[in-house]
């Protein structure tokens, strides 16, 4: 199969890109890239007036298959991924069982495939079961294709025992990617400690007990040798403890996502909105504005979504009792379009970068880049599609989108997975 | 009229809204002392839902008493028997109540919004009774009927609200009702009660008691939260009276006419002493007397009861 995506603005700054051209894709593969190319034998795609970019990377999702697959599945998970703009996402492994070992790491990988939609890349877990007790079996994983190591949900609690984790993942070319809590300082926390933990009555979370984890890891990476990624940054000092790291040269990175970039814990009213709780809690004002800065000077290398898909009844609860998370991967894109991209906050070069380029190689992935030879896993973004985000425009199973009623103009008209066209006009192909 | 549909927090209400709930309760407390018949029909016919979600004996039986006097009926739900405790959902729980037709919902939880989420399944009107850490506005009216009455004015009086702070509703429904009303608060406590944030509610907050105690002409002495107590905030029960009970020592430091208050149930011997509790400068029975005539008031204004049997 053939496509020539005709006449868009093709952005990729890794081959310096930046200019209208047509683009052709034969089987898996880019063919050429040029202007005014042959369309025979392909079909057409119209590009003009859209942006045409590597194909878009989330690097922190859960799929919450196998074990809680009436909030998503692989393929339910697929589609909102491919509804997004994105050719790949890495699942992170608090399912049920949890992924610790290499033949959960290939359900995963069958599961993708029998979806057939966008690249699944597993995360494994760094410890059994996630306890924070003892190594799982993290080569065996490896070999079975697990991109990146993580007990996100959780911080390793021990010192130790992290240190035990990041001299074992030293040894491959994998990062560990941590969520950094302790649990000591955000015992019962479920809303930012301050304003909207006084304002509400309820427990605290404290941004220390997000910045001791992240100085702790740092410390961690600079004696273990290994690469450390920080889970979803909120904190503005936690962010200064990883420019620091970087200034110094330590192999550290760090990804934030767009309800730390684009909600505060102002955000949060007296209806209790459960699906703004999430964890770490929507920070303050300030920190949001760190977070936005942050990104544009290469402080924080990634947005990811965090993509937490939780069924109604977890929702529709008291704000103490509710399950921490929203749903994202259908509202990155058109949020960082609206508030970065389009009105000229960020460049297009620097959002293929935190959305595509960087989660690549921070998870090893073979880098997509626009020029022949290159795997065809593309992005077609149309800047005057507009979008409403409902309930029914969700792919997700679960619809606990912290941006329900927000109308955003930009998204994803297009995505081409390994040559195959996936999201055609913004719909997803299949059943 | 209040300019609320519902009475969920303090900080929603005007001055005038409170000065309403305040004169009103004054009708009632007349009603209240009477040595005949304490009853008015100003509510008959209405059904009020008493949704006691956590435990509760002073705030449950003072609204029961108060809706018996307004001649309302009501239905006592909670406890071990209620559904919420058998997993049924919040919202499940309402709207099954709300199907039977009821007028008003008075909630006690431990869960802070859960007054708020029942406004959002039901038509009735709903009155927050306390919940968890975040609010207790029938609590505040009393206490600002309490004060009102001692000193027939809120506007300028200077209040220490003393102990923990960080777990108390009391505290977050009572210092911006006090400040609405023109009051000065102070905040005292150790520094591990202290609010996580020290600014929302733009009042000094000081460790140090004795420092403030002889400025005050009301000191409301909290009640030590045991049961929401994470991790130890406190050293020991004998250390806290030492450093921030209020015993006969301190109380010889008051204003003369200043007055004590408490919100009960009381730790005595812990964030009050025995010889100070039952002091002539303590309020704290005339607070429980208070709360059954501002809860009329405001069931009372909130339901828009017929004007008889209480304007006469």
């Amino acid at each position: 199969m053939a496509y020539l995506i005709k006449g868009a603005n093709v952005v990729d700054p890794q081959v310096g890109l930046n200019e209208v051209c047509d683009v052709l894709i034969e089987d898996k593969s880019i063919a050429q890239v040029g202007k005014d190319l042959d369309a025979t034998g392909a079909t057409v795609v119209d590009g003009a007036g859209k942006y045409l970019v590597p194909g878009l990377v989330d690097m922190h999702v859960h799929f919450r298959d196998p074990g809680f697959e009436y909030k998503e599945t692989i393929t339910t998970g697929s589609r909102a991924a491919v509804h997004g703009g994105f050719t790949d996402v890495a699942t992170m492994p608090n399912t049920s069982p949890v992924t610790d070992s290499g033949a959960e790491i290939r359900y995963q990988i069958e599961q993708a495939q029998i979806a057939n939609l966008c690249h699944v890349r597993p995360m494994g877990a760094l410890t059994a079961e996630q306890k924070g007790e003892s190594l799982a079996e993290i080569g065996d994983m490896v070999a079975e294709g697990a991109c990146a190591f993580s007990d996100d949900g959780h911080g390793v609690q021990s010192a130790g025992m992290m240190r035990t984790c990041m001299e074992y993942v030293s040894q491959f070319d994998r990062v560990v990617c941590a969520h950094c809590e302790v649990e000591s300082l955000t015992t019962n926390g479920v809303i930012n400690e301050g304003r909207a933990s006084t304002r509400l009555g309820m427990f605290g979370w404290p941004a220390l007990g997000e910045e001791l984890e992240i100085m702790r890891d740092i410390e961690l990476a600079r004696i273990t040798g290994c690469d450390f990624h920080v889970c979803h940054i909120s904190t503005a000092r936690g962010l200064e403890y990883v420019r620091h790291a970087k200034a110094e040269g330590l192999p550290v990175t760090c990804e934030v996502t767009p309800h730390h970039l684009f909600l505060c814990e102002d955000d949060i009213n007296d209806t209790y909105d459960t699906n703004l709780k999430m964890n770490p809690p929507l920070r303050t004002l300030a920190d949001a504005a760190a977070m936005r800065e942050g990104l544009l000077d290469g402080s924080i290398d990634c947005v990811v979504t965090d993509h937490a898909p939780h069924a109604a009844h977890e929702k529709d609860c008291e704000w103490e009792i509710a399950y921490f998370g929203c749903v994202g991967l259908e509202t990155s894109l058109p949020l960082m379009l609206a508030n970065m991209v389009l009105p000229g906050k960020m460049s297009w070069e620097r959002m293929v970068e935190v959305m595509a380029v960087n989660p690549r190689r921070i998870l090893r992935l073979k880098p997509v880049r626009i020029e022949a030879g290159s795997s065809a896993d593309l992005t077609l973004i149309d800047p005057q599609m507009v979008v409403h985000v409902t309930p029914e425009y969700l792919e997700s199973k679960s619809k606990n989108s912290s941006f329900l009623g927000l109308t955003l103009k930009g998204c994803a008209s297009d995505v081409f997975v390994d040559g195959r066209q996936v999201l055609v006009g913004g719909k997803v192909v299949g059943a | 009229m209040l300019s609320v549909r519902h009475l969920i927090d303090t900080t929603s209400l005007t001055a005038d809204d409170i000065t309403q709930i305040l004169d009103t309760a004054r009708s009632f407390a007349e009603i209240n002392a009477r040595k005949g018949i304490k009853k008015v029909p100003a509510l008959r016919g209405r059904t009020i839902v008493n949704l006691f979600l956590e435990p509760s004996t002073r705030t449950r039986s003072s609204f029961e008493l108060a809706e018996k006097r307004l001649s309302a009926d009501t239905l006592n739900m909670g406890g071990s028997t209620s559904s919420v405790v058998k997993g049924e959902s919040l919202a499940d729980t309402i709207q099954t109540i709300d199907a039977m037709n009821v007028d008003m919902f008075v909630v006690r939880a431990r869960l802070a919004g859960t007054p708020q989420k029942i406004t959002e399944n039901t038509d009735a009107i709903v009155i927050n009774a306390g919940d968890g850490k975040h609010q207790h506005p029938t609590q505040a009216m009393l206490d600002l009927y309490t004060i009102r009455e001692h000193f027939g004015h809120l506007d300028g009086l200077k209040v220490a609200i003393v102990g923990d702070l960080a777990h108390s509703r009391v505290c977050g429904s009572l210092a911006p009702a006090l400040k609405t009303m023109g009051a000065e608060v102070t905040l005292v406590g150790p520094p591990t009660f202290l609010v996580d944030d020290p600014t929302y509610y733009a009042c000094p907050q000081t460790s140090d008691l004795d420092s403030v105690i002889t400025d005050m002409d009301v000191v409301y002495m909290l009640r030590v939260q045991l049961e929401r107590m994470e991790g130890a905030a406190i050293p020991s029960k004998r250390e806290y009276n030492r450093l921030y009970g209020l015993d006969l020592r301190r109380e010889r430091m008051m204003k003369e006419n200043a007055i004590i208050c408490h919100p009960g149930p009381m730790n005595r011997g812990m964030e009050i002493n025995t010889e100070v509790a039952d002091c002539a400068r303590s309020r704290i029975l005339d607070q429980v007397t208070a709360g059954v005539a501002t809860r009329m008031a405001e069931m009372y204004l909130l339901l828009g009861g017929e004007n008889d049997g209480i304007s006469d």
